[in-house]
Order: C-alpha cells, then sequence, then structure tokens
C-alpha cells in the first residue's frame, strides 16, 4: 500500500514537472481577444500561477486528499465531472477491445500451437506479420476507408451514448474496437503460442493423450491454464494502456474518451486537466498489476504455496 | 494352423510385426526403432531392455500412438491388439481405446501429472470420459483406486495437487491413472528410473500385485536387466532399434547369445564382488541413427566384432535348439564359432572394428 502511495506521488510529480516543461503560458490561452494586462494580472491570481511550483502542487496535493481534482482553467467545469463522463467511454471501449482479442487469439493461439505450420497458424502469422508492422491508426484509416467510405456499412466518426440509441451505439462502436483489438490480438496469438507450444511438449500433456483424453480437453484443461502467465501478465498492461491511451483512435473517430480529453487539454494548456487524467491512468496500471498479480495463484497451485 | 498353435494364437495381446518408426530431423532420417517383432500372451510380462536412445521409448509411444509429429510409422509396420491392427484405427474413432484398454506409466512421475489439477480430478476425469460414470461415482472409484495403489489418507490425497506428494506417491497416482479403466495392456516405461531405489522395489512389486489381481499384460521397459529379471516371463533386449536378443527370462539368462546382453549382465555391480572393483563398462557409445550402415550396430563395441559384423546386419533369428530363442549376432556366444571369434579378438588384443578388447570382459564375469 505504501509503495502504491508512493508511486501515485512520483508520477504526480513528475507530471507537475514535465507540465511545467511545455512551451506557453496557460493563461494565454483563457483570455479573450484584446485583454488588458489588468484581466491577465487577476486571472493570474485567481489561479494561482504567480505561486512558485512547490506552493501549487501542495495546494493541488491538498485538494486531492480532500478528493477535489481541481477545476478545470478552461471549461470551468469540475475535473471530476468531465472525467466521470469520459472514463466510461474509454473503458467500454478498452473492455470491449480486450474481450475481442481474447476472443480471437485464445482459440488461434491454441490451435496454431496444436498443429504448428497448420492452415490456421500460417494465416495467423501472416496477419501477424502485416499487422505488427502496421500501427493501431493506420488500421482504424483502413476499416474507416473500406467500412465506411467505400461499403457505407457503418459510421465514419462520431459517438451515440448507449442511452440514447443501443443499436447506433452499437455501430459506432465496432470501427474503433476492431482498430484497437487488432494490434493485441496479434500480440497475444504470439504470446499464447509460444507458451503453449512449450507446455505441450511437456509430459503430462503426453501422459494425458496416453489415457486417451479427448484432444480439445487436454489443450483446454491440461495445457491452457499453465500456458496464460505471459498472457494474463500482458493483457493487464495492454487493459491500461487501453483506458487511458486510446489517444489517436479515439481523435480519428473523435470519441469522447479520455484519450482525446487529454489531447484537447494538453492543446489548451489545461494542465489542471492532464495531471487528473495522469494520475487516473497510473491508478489503473497499478490496480490491474496488483490484479495480475492475484491471478497467478489461480492459474497455477504451486504458485499458490509459494506465496501463501 | 495346429490346434495349439491357434490357441496361442488367440491368447496373443500385442503382436508387434517389423514395426520400423523414423524421424525427420534437419540431420536425416533417424531410424528409432528398425524392424521390430514382438509377442506378449494375455497376462504376461515382456520386459524391454535397452540403454538411453535404443528406441524402447520410440516403441512404447507407437503402441500408444502419442508419437511426435515428425516420427513416420512406416508402411509394412504393424501392430495389433488381441488381432486388430491399431494402424486402422484412430484415437478419434475408437475413443475408448486408448486409456482404456491399453494404458502407459510414464518414467517421470514427477512430470507426468497435470500440475494445475487436483490428483482426483485427473482421476475423475479420466473415469468420466472412459466410463460414463456420475461425479459421485467417479469420486467413489477415485479413492477405491488411490486405496489399490497404497495411497495413505487417499480422501485428503485426492484434494491435492500433484506437487504435495513425494515421488513415490507421485508414481502410485500416475499407476492409478493407468489402471483406472481396468486396461488389457500395461506399459510402463521406466517406471521406477526417477525414484530412489528403495522406493523402486516397492513400484514394481505394486505393479507385479496389481497385474496378478487383473490379469492385464504387461510391458516393462528398462534399462536395468536386474529390474526386469526376477519379474517379466520373457525379455527382449534393444540395441539401436534392433531388438537384438529374445527369448523367456530364464533361458536368456542361462543361455545368453548376443554378446550385448552379456555386456548388460556384467555391467551390473555385484555384491559378491570385492570392495572397490571397477565397475564393467561398455566401451564406446550407442550408435547414431541417422544411415547406418550395413552392419552391426554393435560390432564398434562387440568384443566378438568380427569383419563380417562391419559389412552386413544381422538378423534376429532362432537358435537351432530353442525355437523361442532368438538373436541377431553372427558369432553367438556358446557357440564354437562365437567363442573363436571372442578368443582371437582377446590375443589381437582388438576387434575388427578397432576397439581395443581386453581379456577382463572375455572372462566368464557370472
Amino acid at each position: 500500500m505504501a509503495r502504491f502511495v508512493l508511486l501515485l506521488v512520483m508520477v504526480s510529480v513528475a507530471t507537475f514537472l514535465l507540465l511545467e516543461l511545455i512551451p506557453g503560458d496557460p493563461v494565454d490561452g483563457l483570455l479573450p481577444e484584446g485583454a488588458t494586462e489588468e484581466m491577465r494580472q487577476q486571472l493570474i491570481q485567481l489561479y494561482g500561477f504567480d505561486q512558485s511550483l512547490v506552493t501549487r502542487y501542495v495546494s493541488w496535493l491538498g485538494d486531492l486528499l480532500h478528493g477535489d481534482l481541481g477545476t478545470s482553467w478552461q471549461t470551468r467545469i469540475p475535473v471530476a465531472t468531465t472525467i466521470a463522463e469520459r472514463a466510461p467511454v474509454s473503458l467500454e471501449l478498452a473492455v470491449l477491445a480486450m474481450a475481442l482479442a481474447l476472443a480471437v487469439a485464445i482459440p488461434v493461439g491454441i490451435y496454431s500451437a496444436y498443429r504448428p505450420g497448420g492452415i490456421v497458424d500460417r494465416i495467423a502469422t501472416f496477419i501477424a506479420s502485416a499487422t505488427l508492422a502496421t500501427p493501431a491508426f493506420v488500421l482504424a484509416i483502413v476499416l474507416v476507408w473500406v467500412f465506411g467510405v467505400q461499403l457505407g456499412w457503418l459510421p465514419i466518426v462520431g459517438w451515440v451514448p448507449f442511452s440514447e440509441d443501443p443499436f447506433q451505439h452499437l455501430r459506432a462502436v465496432i470501427l474503433p474496437v476492431i482498430s484497437l483489438a487488432g494490434g493485441e490480438c496479434v500480440l497475444f496469438i504470439r504470446l499464447l503460442k509460444g507458451d503453449m507450444m512449450a507446455t505441450l511438449q511437456q509430459d503430462h500433456v503426453l501422459s494425458a493423450r496416453a489415457r486417451g483424453l479427448p484432444t480439445w480437453r487436454i489443450l483446454v484443461r491440461h495445457a491452457l491454464r499453465q500456458s496464460s502467465f505471459s498472457l494474463v501478465t500482458v493483457s493487464g498492461v495492454v487493459i491500461g494502456r487501453l483506458i487511458g491511451g486510446a489517444v489517436i483512435v479515439e481523435m480519428i473517430f473523435s470519441i469522447p474518451g479520455l484519450g482525446s480529453l487529454v489531447v484537447i487539454a494538453i492543446n489548451n494548456r489545461d494542465f489542471i486537466t492532464v495531471q487528473a487524467i495522469v494520475l487516473l491512468s497510473a491508478l489503473i496500471y497499478l490496480v490491474l498489476n496488483s490484479l495480475v498479480d492475484l491471478a497467478y495463484p489461480l492459474l497455477d497451485p504451486r504458485v499458490r504455496r509459494a506465496t501463501t | 494352423m495346429s490346434t495349439i498353435e491357434a490357441r496361442t494364437a488367440s491368447r496373443l495381446l500385442l503382436q508387434v510385426r517389423n514395426l520400423k518408426v523414423w524421424f525427420d530431423t534437419p540431420r536425416g532420417l533417424v531410424r528409432a526403432v528398425d524392424g521390430v517383432d514382438l509377442d506378449l500372451r494375455a497376462g504376461e510380462t515382456l520386459g524391454i531392455v535397452g540403454e538411453s536412445g535404443s528406441g524402447k521409448s520410440v516403441l512404447s509411444r507407437s503402441i500408444m500412438k502419442i508419437l511426435a509429429p515428425s516420427a513416420r510409422v512406416l508402411p509394412g509396420s504393424e501392430i495389433r491388439l488381441k488381432g486388430l491392427d491399431l494402424a486402422t484405427v484412430s484415437p478419434k474413432q475408437n475413443k475408448h481405446l486408448w486409456g482404456v484398454d491399453l494404458s502407459m506409466v510414464f518414467q517421470d512421475p514427477m512430470t507426468s501429472l497435470t500440475p494445475v489439477l487436483t490428483v482426483g480430478a485427473q482421476l475423475t476425469e479420466t473415469l468420466r470420459f472412459h466410463l460414463g460414470l456420475s461425479r459421485d461415482q467417479a469420486e467413489e472409484e477415485a479413492i477405491r483406486l488411490l486405496t489399490l495403489v497404497g495411497i495413505p489418507e487417499p480422501a485428503k490425497r485426492a484434494k491435492q495437487y500433484p506437487h504435495n506428494l513425494s515421488g513415490g506417491m507421485r508414481q502410485r497416482v500416475t499407476i492409478a491413472l493407468a489402471i483406472s479403466c481396468s486396461p488389457e495392456l500395461l506399459i510402463a516405461d521406466e517406471p521406477t528410473t526417477a525414484l530412489d531405489v528403495t522406493v523402486q522395489h516397492q513400484i514394481l512389486n505394486l505393479l507385479e500385485r496389481l497385474q496378478a489381481d487383473s490379469g492385464m499384460g504387461m510391458v516393462l521397459i528398462t534399462h536395468d536387466l536386474g529390474v526386469v529379471a526376477g519379474r517379466a516371463d520373457s525379455i527382449a533386449v534393444m540395441y539401436a532399434g534392433r531388438i537384438v536378443e529374445k527369448a523367456p527370462t530364464k533361458r536368456l539368462f542361462s543361455n545368453m547369445r548376443h554378446p550385448y546382453t552379456r555386456a548388460l549382465i556384467d555391467a551390473i555391480p555385484r555384491i559378491s564382488h570385492p570392495s572397490h572393483t571397477r565397475l564393467a563398462s561398455i566401451p564406446g557409445r550407442p550408435p547414431v541413427l541417422i544411415d547406418p550402415p550395413q552392419a552391426c550396430g554393435f560390432a564398434p563395441r562387440c568384443p566378438s566384432a568380427q569383419p563380417r559384423c562391419l559389412s552386413e546386419t544381422p538378423v534376429l533369428e532362432p537358435t537351432p535348439i530353442d525355437p523361442a530363442h532368438a538373436s541377431a549376432c553372427f558369432f553367438p556366444l556358446g557357440t564354437p564359432a562365437g567363442d573363436a571369434a571372442r578368443e582371437n579378438n582377446i590375443k589381437a588384443g582388438v576387434n575388427a572394428a578397432g576397439t581395443a578388447v581386453n581379456a577382463g570382459e572375455s572372462t566368464d564375469g557370472r
């Protein structure tokens, strides 16, 4: 727990310092055209820009400890409110992308390991070498071009909240989710296939085969769990990355998530919002990593003995 | 076919004919098993003896159909279980043959159980799949099996994971798994090699007792002639993918024909030897099985080897006096030709392949 807090403090300090390095004065963006020096001074006073870095950090931290993330300099809306609006969008995208990536990667990974050099493996390897070299945004643009522009099946940009129209919401979600899932899926297949191939060489798999158990049962019950350590570890990192940092995909599809929020906030020098999002991302990473640690003993009882 | 022969044939549990299993490797074709014939009658034990790399594990895996994908079973190879040609059935078509009629105990109990499943789960899984038992019946049966193989507190052990058990206990569990569906043939591939000496004895006795109770046939594979000496009805000695000698156990020991069998026996340390006697060993190493030349595979290490052994491959033939005893040697021990060959080599101090032969190996060490 102490480690947790220390890490979060370090992250917040680092963000504070780094944001200070960004050229441009936040006040400039806030002032209307032709504002007087007096108005400028008032604004500086209001937000406390005249105070030292340390004082500002301490006061920010103090507010944070009281559960106050501050108010956006730009919009005058409490940062917490904005995040609460946008986080569910990013969370939904991340969870769906993750679910899609795993739903494809687990069976494909298992089968590729079971029949290396087989048709599934060869197709997967081909797609992998093609997509590993392709950034997510290229995939996004290709998908938009094919399904949005050429075929016209799916909306090109835009976001419809689920509460407004569930069907349109799903249509709007499909392309961003596939863009996010694509690269991760390829990574998952590689990880799982590698571990799985090693497990399938082991004696207990041979012995399960000698017992005449059906192949799928051996693969899933006798091999998959021990082979998912890398997959689970990386999944934790990936889902954190997807929640806090699906920046490019959110920008391409103009999705009101955390990723696009952070870009807008940086452009506007709305550092108090950036602070909050960075802190939230760090927190998500830490929580996910702990969850991953908790998952190990579930995967392999031998770890259980070592930790308890 | 006479009635006696017919009756014998009907009791034949396992028949292996001309089994050839080759492996595709980057360096060439490895002839791991190169023409093996075996017979096992119901209820009997066949001991297969050979050193590492002699092909005995590949043999057992081809019977179980768990060979690596790079293995090729050559056409003409035949494995029959009670007359049924196993090449004509696949595990997919016949779900309840492997694991039921045919089962296997592996060498290393530390690795041959699935680490993430409890002992009980592995047993009940097999029982439910093959025998269609209900969950409760399977759990009951699992505990009965654990008791049968001599595991104390079976109900508690069933809930434990393999890593909670000692090596000997784990091997008992793998045996319980192997006999869970009352197999007709149990293949035990070096079942005691990974265990402590004291535990080895217990496990072998357990196998013997289970066999006596159930009447199953057993193939006991080992590199230790001492293990099979008192337990097998007949013994086949394997070298370089071939059987070099086979006979009913007593006749093999009383009338050894192949110099390799003899060398294996001589390599067993004896309590009757004085302390600090040098352990007898077989010079050299088993041959590489990639594109083997026309020659006896053992010739380079054989104290009796003659020029003929280096240019021709001897076939396994019954001895003139005993049709049940076969060996693959041009100069078998106990024949005038064999004795002469050996004596000449000792005199010359070297065999036809240029390997030194010293007198110590020639004297009857028994």
